[in-house]
């Protein structure tokens, strides 16, 4: 046994191998991986875990969500906030399969996640046994990795192996299935941290070529532009890149993932890109010189009609995934690697450089976008408020200081389009899978993984009833959010398309709505509905200074859109203001 | 926009329960028709194999060997034009032993197959054909007219032309 290297496991230090349950060994892994919270449910297959969780709740905090479901979005706000690996838990059956909309949005939008689902016993496995159901067959396409433990001796290696992949490389979700005979299984505990795994390679080796080449291309090019995406925040490498963006001069777009990698004040920050993003970004796409894209995936979302996509450009694609090169853009030159390692190999090579003239475009186009469209979205002027006036209002009390969590839809482009980050993380979104239902619970968890921070979730009167029910978990844990429903008595972005493509026929948009102010005092949180102007700012005053959690309901025009726009199909410089 | 070709993919990966299903989940998220599928062990130890035939124009074959390398337990994946490769197939014919013996015609028909008697018994013999498709496809119509018991072709196997260097791989995921 002398390889194997057991480590001191916080305050219980184990020095040499152990012989302990394998339900215990579940516990002493995620105390070995620093796992302080996680979010579950209990029921029959996991139980012998919760009992363990009992046993050790002084080290790790189990959070009761109300729906499993709602413990993986817990599990990404946490993540998505810390940067460390969230931890969503639950029973076989239908525990295992509510956590399946959390693990394809935590793998689209690259959240590292490790849940752990337990299973009948092993003699039961393929017997249809109640709640047994075959999670790994239906969580491989989502899951960067999976398995299923039948043995206790597994865990260990196996849930050291979870935390690795889940964390390195482009991080996903990953999901340990563990038989309840395992659970109860003695075995000799010994825990390794996973440092490789042969078969996976998570960060591709820089190469110094395509680096210069980079460098020639920024050097030489006379309109260049950035496109940035979440991978500048996974990669830890914010400093890198606003190294790279000042000293190069060059405007900097993001897309709704990277947001809040540099802050939105800072001057060479133009805005956000894609279906709703900003005039001149969008515009721009089309006209600049060389394209430099940073850990962003050209979504479909972002590029509109690839056909007409930066068609005129050298394009430069800085990524830690390889099956993301010219997946959907064709890169002239690829830059693999970690986004730290690579922006701060292409730091010295850059010339320093202002692009004034280039810069001024951005302006010039701003300022159209902010005469038709913003002006009226966050200073309004007609008698019902907009989701852009509250995102103004809750920008000039925090600051840019507070977590933004948004939900899906009109809200969610509104928050991202007019909410004011000053530091990096400050923005969960459910931006790939675009999971109404999303914010109510990331926000918890986000509240948890960055306890010192204000955290606002903005959410529509749509999505906000698709987890509701952790209003429950807020109450029990006390754990201090803020909530905001914009309410339009419409799932307003479905009703957009219908005005703008289906002739105004609003087939199944329309809400009729409950108390939602009655419902949150309901659960003792405090509340309140706003549906005038000179209410709005005391009523976000109030909210943000709040101790504890706080409900606020706004009453904003049915019927407004959310503007510029770029039409399905249609190309990003054709994107329209009204 | 290339055209639609035959290719073949082969896929070094880990022996794990549940990489069929990962890896066949790549196919049918992007609706590609799977025409022959064979595992194996490969030539180094405790390492498997996938041989995979797909029609598919190359620019979509690229990205298929991407989402293909991207799973944790991929080694590596490549694909291979049939120019490219040497492969083959085999099939099994169980046929009726009378034919055998009553009809020359069967005898001259495995004569000039090259096809290989494997069992002959009282009431079948049992035919092993290994060769390219068309030659397997002319083969079973040729035995059609005297009636098949039971019929089974297997995927295509095949090697590359040129290495895989899947050792000097193996050695640089352990650096």
């Amino acid at each position: 046994m002398d390889t194997i290297q057991t480590i001191k496991l916080q305050d219980t230090a184990v020095e040499a191998t152990q012989r302990l349950t394998g339900k215990e060994a579940i516990i002493k892994c995620l105390l070995a991986e620093g796992v302080d919270t996680l979010y579950g449910y209990p029921g029959g297959a996991i139980m012998p875990v919760y009992d363990e969780l009992y046993k050790y709740q002084d080290k790790l905090h189990h959070v009761l969500t109300r729906h499993e479901q709602g413990a993986t979005h817990a599990a990404q706000g946490y993540a998505r906030v810390s940067g460390r690996v969230g931890v969503a838990i639950a029973t076989s059956g239908p525990g295992a399969t509510n956590l399946i909309t959390g693990i394809a949005d935590a793998q689209i939008d690259s959240t590292p996640m490790v849940c752990i689902t337990g299973q009948v016993a092993s003699h039961l496995l393929g017997s249809d046994a109640f709640q047994e159901t075959d999670i790994i067959g239906i969580s491989t396409p989502v899951t960067k990795w999976n398995y299923q433990i039948t043995k206790a001796s597994e865990i260990p290696e196996v849930m050291a192996k979870a935390f690795y992949i889940a964390k390195s490389g482009r991080p996903g979700p990953v999901l340990i299935d563990i038989t309840k005979d395992a659970q109860f299984e003695e075995f000799d505990f010994a825990y390794k941290k996973c440092k490789a795994v042969r078969s996976y390679k998570p960060v591709p080796k820089l190469n110094p070529d395509s680096v210069k080449a980079a460098a020639d291309l920024i050097n030489n090019a006379e309109k260049p532009m950035i496109v940035w995406g979440q991978g500048v925040i996974l990669g830890g490498a914010e400093e890198e890149f606003k190294a790279v963006v000042e000293k190069s001069g060059i405007p900097a777009a993001w897309t709704i993932l990277g947001v809040s990698a540099i802050p939105t004040a800072h001057p060479l920050n133009v805005g956000m890109v894609g279906m709703h993003g900003n005039y001149g970004p969008n515009v721009l796409t089309n006209e600049c010189d060389v394209l430099i894209a940073i850990g962003m995936r050209f979504d479909d979302r972002v590029t509109g009609n690839l056909e007409t996509y930066a068609k005129q450009a050298k394009v430069i694609h800085f990524e830690i995934d390889p099956a993301e090169v010219n997946k959907n853009v064709d890169a002239d030159v690829a830059v693999l690697g970690n986004s730290k390692e690579t922006l701060a190999a292409l730091l010295p090579l850059l010339e320093e450089k202002q692009h004034t003239a280039w810069h001024n475009r951005f302006k010039e186009l701003y300022q159209i976008e902010y005469d038709k469209i913003i002006k009226d979205d966050i200073t309004p002027e007609k008698e019902g408020l907009t989701m852009g006036e509250v995102l103004e209002g809750i920008n000039k009390v925090s600051k840019g200081e507070a977590v933004i969590v948004s939900d899906v839809g009109q809200h969610q482009m509104i928050a991202c389009r007019y909410a004011k980050f000053n530091k990096s993380k400050s923005n969960v979104t459910s931006g790939g899978l675009g999971t109404m239902g999303f914010a109510l619970p990331a926000a918890i968890g986000a509240k948890m993984g960055a306890p010192e921070r204000p955290v606002v979730a903005i959410i529509g009167d749509g999505g906000y009833q698709m987890t509701i029910q952790e209003l429950g978990t807020i109450f029990q844990t006390k754990v201090p959010v803020k909530i905001v429903v914009l309410n339009n008595d419409f799932l307003g972005m479905v009703r957009q398309w219908q005005q703008l493509f289906f002739d105004r026929r609003y087939a199944s948009t329309e809400m009729v709505n409950p108390d939602f102010v009655a419902i949150a005092k309901g659960y003792y949180i405090e509340a309140q509905r706003v549906s005038k102007r000179e209410d709005l700012a005391g009523a976000i005053e109030e909210m943000l200074a709040a101790e504890g959690p706080y409900f606020l309901e706004v009453k904003v025009e049915k019927e407004d859109n959310v503007f510029p726009m770029i039409p399905t199909g249609a190309s990003v410089s054709d994107i329209r203001l009204e | 926009m290339s055209e639609t070709k035959t290719y073949t993919v082969s896929i070094y990966t880990e022996n794990n329960v549940g990489l069929l299903n990962r890896i066949s989940a790549i196919f049918q998220r992007r609706k590609i028709n799977i025409e022959s599928l064979n595992t194996s062990i490969s030539e180094i130890e405790g390492v498997s194999k996938f041989t995979i035939v797909i029609n598919l124009t190359e620019e979509r074959v690229k990205k298929v060997i991407g989402q293909l390398e991207k799973q944790v337990e991929v080694i590596k994946a490549y694909y291979h034009t049939d120019e490219e490769t040497i492969f083959l197939e085999t099939c099994l014919f169980k046929i009726k032993s009378d034919l055998l013996f009553e009809e020359r015609q069967i005898q001259n028909i495995i004569k000039e197959s090259s096809a290989r008697i494997v069992t002959v018994n009282k009431e079948f013999f049992v035919l092993e054909k290994a060769g390219r498709r068309s030659e397997i496809d002319l083969l079973y119509r040729e035995l059609s007219a005297f009636g098949i018991m039971q019929f089974t072709r297997s995927g295509r196997i095949s090697v590359s032309k040129e290495e895989m260097k899947i050792s000097s791989m193996l050695a640089e995921f352990a650096e």
